[in-house]
C-alpha cells in the first residue's frame, strides 16, 4: 500500500516536471522579457546588464533548473502588471476559487447522485423523465449562457441574489472565506450552480447507468433472495458498487471544475485565480500565466493521486491486487 | 399425511413479450415435505429455475405469476404484498444460486453480509449475530471461520464461496431451501462436497430442499423425490428410485437412458431426437409429441394431465387406460 502510494507520487512528480518545461518555455516563446521590462530609450549596455543580473545569459538548462527550483518553493517571479510576487497574487485569490470549486462539486455530487439514483430506481416516473430532460440542458448549454440567464432572472428581474463578486469575506489566517457571512453565501449560490451544472448532469447520468447495471447483477438478486430490505439493497449494496466510477469521474472533474472556473469567474466577476488568469492573458503577464498553469496542474495531479488511493478504500479487490503487484 | 412445507398447485408463469404472452410455466404442481429433498430436472429452458424463482417471489417483470397457488406451510405466499414477501425470503425460504463467484457483493466482507442477513431476520445484537455467523461458517465447513469471517469474497475459492452462499441461505433457519443449480459452476470434486453439505444440512435441520439441476447424477445421489420437467410442465414426479429405475414418461425414459453407467457394457447412450420447443411454438396436445417415439393420435390433440401411477405421477396418454395401481 505504501509502495503503491510512493510509486504514484513519483509518477506525479514526473508529470509536474513535464508541466514545468511547458510553463518555462512560455517565457522563451512570448518575446524577450527584458524588452517587456525596460523603456524604449534603454541602451544596449543597460539591457545586457539587466539580462546578466536576471541570469538570462546562463544556458537554458541552468535557467530551467533555477525555474523549477524556485517553483518548488512557490516562487514564480513578479507579475508584470501588478509588480507583486505572483505567488502572493495566486495565494490571495486561491481561496475564492477553491471555495467556489468545492461548493460546485458538492452541489454536483449531492444532486447528481440523488437524481441518478432516483431516475434509476423509478425509471418510468415523470420526475425521472424531467431529470433526463434537465440533464440534457445541462450538458448542451454553455456555462456562460446559464450564468448570464441566472443573473438576468435572479439578480436583474427578481433581485434576490447579487450578480457579481464574493460578498463579505472573513479572514482566517491567509485564507478568506465567504461561507461565514450571509452575503458571502448568497453570492456563492449562482456561481456554484453555474459551475457545477455540467458535472451534475454527468454524475447523474453516470450514476443512473451504473445503478441500472448493478441492479441486474447476481449479488443484488441474491441480496433480494436473502430478504434484505429494499433500502439496504439500494443504498447499501447497489449504490456502493456504483461509487467506484463515480469517484473517478467526480475526482477528475474537480480539476476541470477549477479550470472551467475561468469562465464562471469572468461571468460573475468572482475574484479568483481564473479571473486573475484572464486579466493576465489580456495583459500578456507571462509569470502569472506560467504560475497558473503550474498550480492547476499541481491540483490535477494531486487529485489523481487522491482518487487512486480512494479506490482502494472503496474496493477491497484493488487492495489485494495492489499489495500483490508491488 | 402432515401438511407439506411447500405446496405448489397449478402454477402458471407468463412473460409478456413483444410477440405476445409466453407461458414459461403451465400448470405445475408438486409438494415438498419437511426434511425432504425434491430434485427438479429437465433441459435448459424447461422452466426449472423459473419455478424456483416463483416460489421465492423473485420473478422479475415482464414475468409474472398468472395463475395457481404457492403455499408455504399452509400460508399462501404467491400473492403476498412485497414487504411481507420480503420477510419470508431469507427467513423462511433460503436460496442458493448457480454462480458463487457473482452471488456475493464484492465490496463487503463475507461476515458483514452474513451479519446483515441475520440481523434483518432475527432480533440479535451485532455481537450475537457475529458469533452466529462464525458458527454458520464452521457448520458449512469453512476452516478457521473466526479469521475467514473478515475476508472479502474475492479471497475465497469458488467452492468456499458457495459454502458462504449456503451459510447465507440457512442463516435464519429457513423451512425450505431452493438450490438453483448449486454445483453447475463448480469443479467436479467440489460438487460432491457441496451436494453432501446441502444434504446434511437438510437432514440436520429438517429443512425441505428444492434442488434444481440438469445433472441426473446429483439428483440420484441427493434427492428423495424427483420431478422431471419438460416445456414448462411436470412430465413425471415420484420417488427417486422409482423414477430412475422405472421411468414411465417417454421423456423421462429418454433422460434416464442418457445416464452412463460404470458397470454397464460398452453400448451407445440413448439420445432423444430433436430439441425442446421454444415457448412461442409449443405444439398442440402433449408438448413432447413431436419427439416421442410412442406418440399416437390423441397425443397430438389432447394435453395429458398428471395422473397418479403407484407412487409416481405421470402426464402421458400411454397410461390413460391402465388402472392407477398397475403401472408399466
Amino acid at each position: 500500500m505504501l509502495a503503491f502510494t510512493l510509486r504514484r507520487a513519483i509518477q506525479a512528480i514526473g508529470v509536474m516536471i513535464a508541466v514545468g518545461i511547458i510553463s518555462f518555455s512560455m517565457f522563451r516563446f512570448a518575446g524577450d522579457p527584458v524588452n517587456q521590462m525596460v523603456g524604449m530609450d534603454t541602451s544596449g549596455a543597460e539591457r545586457a546588464a539587466i539580462r546578466k543580473s536576471l541570469g538570462l545569459d546562463d544556458p537554458v538548462i541552468v535557467q530551467f533548473g533555477r525555474y523549477i527550483g524556485n517553483a518548488a518553493q512557490f516562487k514564480f517571479g513578479v507579475s508584470y502588471q501588478f509588480r507583486l510576487p505572483v505567488a502572493n497574487l495566486l495565494m490571495e485569490r486561491m481561496p475564492a476559487t477553491l471555495e467556489l470549486a468545492i461548493c460546485a462539486t458538492i452541489f454536483a455530487m449531492v444532486s447528481g447522485i440523488l437524481m441518478g439514483v432516483y431516475s434509476a430506481l423509478r425509471r418510468d416516473s415523470w420526475l425521472s423523465h424531467l431529470f433526463q430532460a434537465v440533464s440534457l440542458i445541462g450538458i448542451s448549454l454553455p456555462t456562460f449562457l446559464i450564468g448570464i440567464l441566472m443573473i438576468y432572472l435572479f439578480s436583474v428581474t427578481l433581485g434576490w441574489l447579487p450578480s457579481f463578486g464574493r460578498g463579505d469575506v472573513v479572514h482566517i489566517g491567509w485564507w478568506t472565506t465567504g461561507l461565514l457571512t450571509l452575503s458571502g453565501l448568497k453570492a456563492l449560490i449562482m456561481p456554484s450552480i453555474t459551475l457545477g451544472l455540467f458535472q451534475m448532469t454527468l454524475i447523474m447520468r453516470l450514476v443512473r447507468a451504473e445503478m441500472l447495471e448493478v441492479m441486474r447483477t447476481d449479488y443484488i438478486r441474491f441480496a433480494r433472495a436473502r430478504g434484505l430490505t429494499t433500502r439496504a439493497i439500494h443504498f447499501g449494496h447497489a449504490l456502493r458498487n456504483t461509487m467506484v466510477p463515480v469517484i473517478t469521474v467526480a475526482g477528475l472533474q474537480f480539476g476541470s471544475v477549477i479550470a472551467f472556473a475561468i469562465i464562471t469567474e469572468t461571468v460573475f466577476q468572482w475574484p479568483g485565480m481564473g479571473l486573475l488568469f484572464v486579466q493576465a492573458v489580456q495583459n500578456v503577464d507571462i509569470p502569472i500565466m506560467a504560475a497558473y498553469l503550474m498550480m492547476v496542474s499541481l491540483i490535477f495531479v494531486t487529485i489523481n493521486l487522491v482518487v487512486d488511493i480512494l479506490y482502494t478504500i472503496v474496493d477491497p479487490r484493488l487492495r489485494s491486487t495492489v499489495s500483490r503487484a508491488h | 399425511m402432515t401438511e407439506p412445507i411447500l405446496s405448489v398447485r397449478n402454477l402458471q408463469v407468463e412473460f409478456a413479450s413483444r410477440r405476445g404472452t409466453l407461458r414459461a410455466i403451465d400448470g405445475v404442481s408438486f409438494d415438498i415435505a419437511k426434511g425432504e429433498v425434491l430434485g427438479v430436472v429437465g433441459e435448459s429452458g424447461a422452466g426449472k429455475s423459473v419455478t424456483g424463482l416463483s416460489v421465492i417471489g423473485l420473478i422479475d417483470p415482464p414475468g409474472r405469476i398468472s395463475g395457481g397457488e404457492i403455499r408455504l406451510a399452509g400460508l399462501r405466499i404467491d400473492n403476498l404484498p412485497p414487504e411481507e414477501l420480503r420477510r419470508v425470503r431469507g427467513k423462511r425460504i433460503g436460496m442458493i444460486f448457480q454462480d458463487p463467484l457473482t452471488s456475493l457483493n464484492p465490496l463487503y466482507k463475507v461476515g458483514d453480509q452474513i451479519v446483515e442477513t441475520i440481523r434483518t431476520h432475527l432480533n440479535l445484537s451485532e455481537q450475537a449475530a457475529r458469533r452466529r455467523a462464525i458458527e454458520l461458517l464452521a457448520e458449512v465447513g469453512i476452516p478457521a471461520p473466526d479469521k475467514r469471517i473478515d475476508g472479502y469474497p474475492h479471497e475465497f475459492s469458488g467452492g468456499m464461496r458457495q459454502r458462504v452462499v449456503i451459510a447465507l441461505a440457512i442463516c435464519a433457519e429457513p423451512e425450505l431451501i431452493i438450490a438453483d443449480e448449486p454445483t453447475t459452476a463448480l469443479d467436479v470434486s467440489v460438487q460432491a462436497q457441496i451436494i453432501s453439505l446441502i444434504k446434511r444440512l437438510g437432514r440436520d435441520h429438517g429443512t425441505a430442499v428444492m434442488l434444481v439441476t440438469h445433472d441426473m447424477g446429483v439428483i440420484a445421489e441427493t434427492s428423495d423425490r424427483v420431478a422431471v420437467m419438460y416445456a414448462g410442465r411436470v412430465a413425471e414426479i415420484g420417488p427417486v428410485q422409482d423414477v430412475v429405475r422405472n421411468p414411465l414418461h417417454p421423456y423421462a425414459r429418454g433422460l434416464m437412458g442418457a445416464i452412463p453407467t460404470l458397470a454397464g457394457e460398452d453400448k451407445r447412450l440413448v439420445q432423444i431426437p430433436g430439441s425442446m420447443p421454444r415457448l412461442s411454438a409449443i405444439p398442440r396436445g402433449c408438448s413432447f409429441n413431436p419427439r416421442c417415439e410412442r406418440a399416437f393420435d390423441r397425443c397430438r390433440v389432447d394435453r395429458p394431465e398428471p395422473l397418479p401411477r403407484g407412487a409416481q405421477s405421470v402426464a402421458c396418454h400411454l397410461y390413460d387406460d391402465l388402472p392407477a395401481e398397475s403401472a408399466a
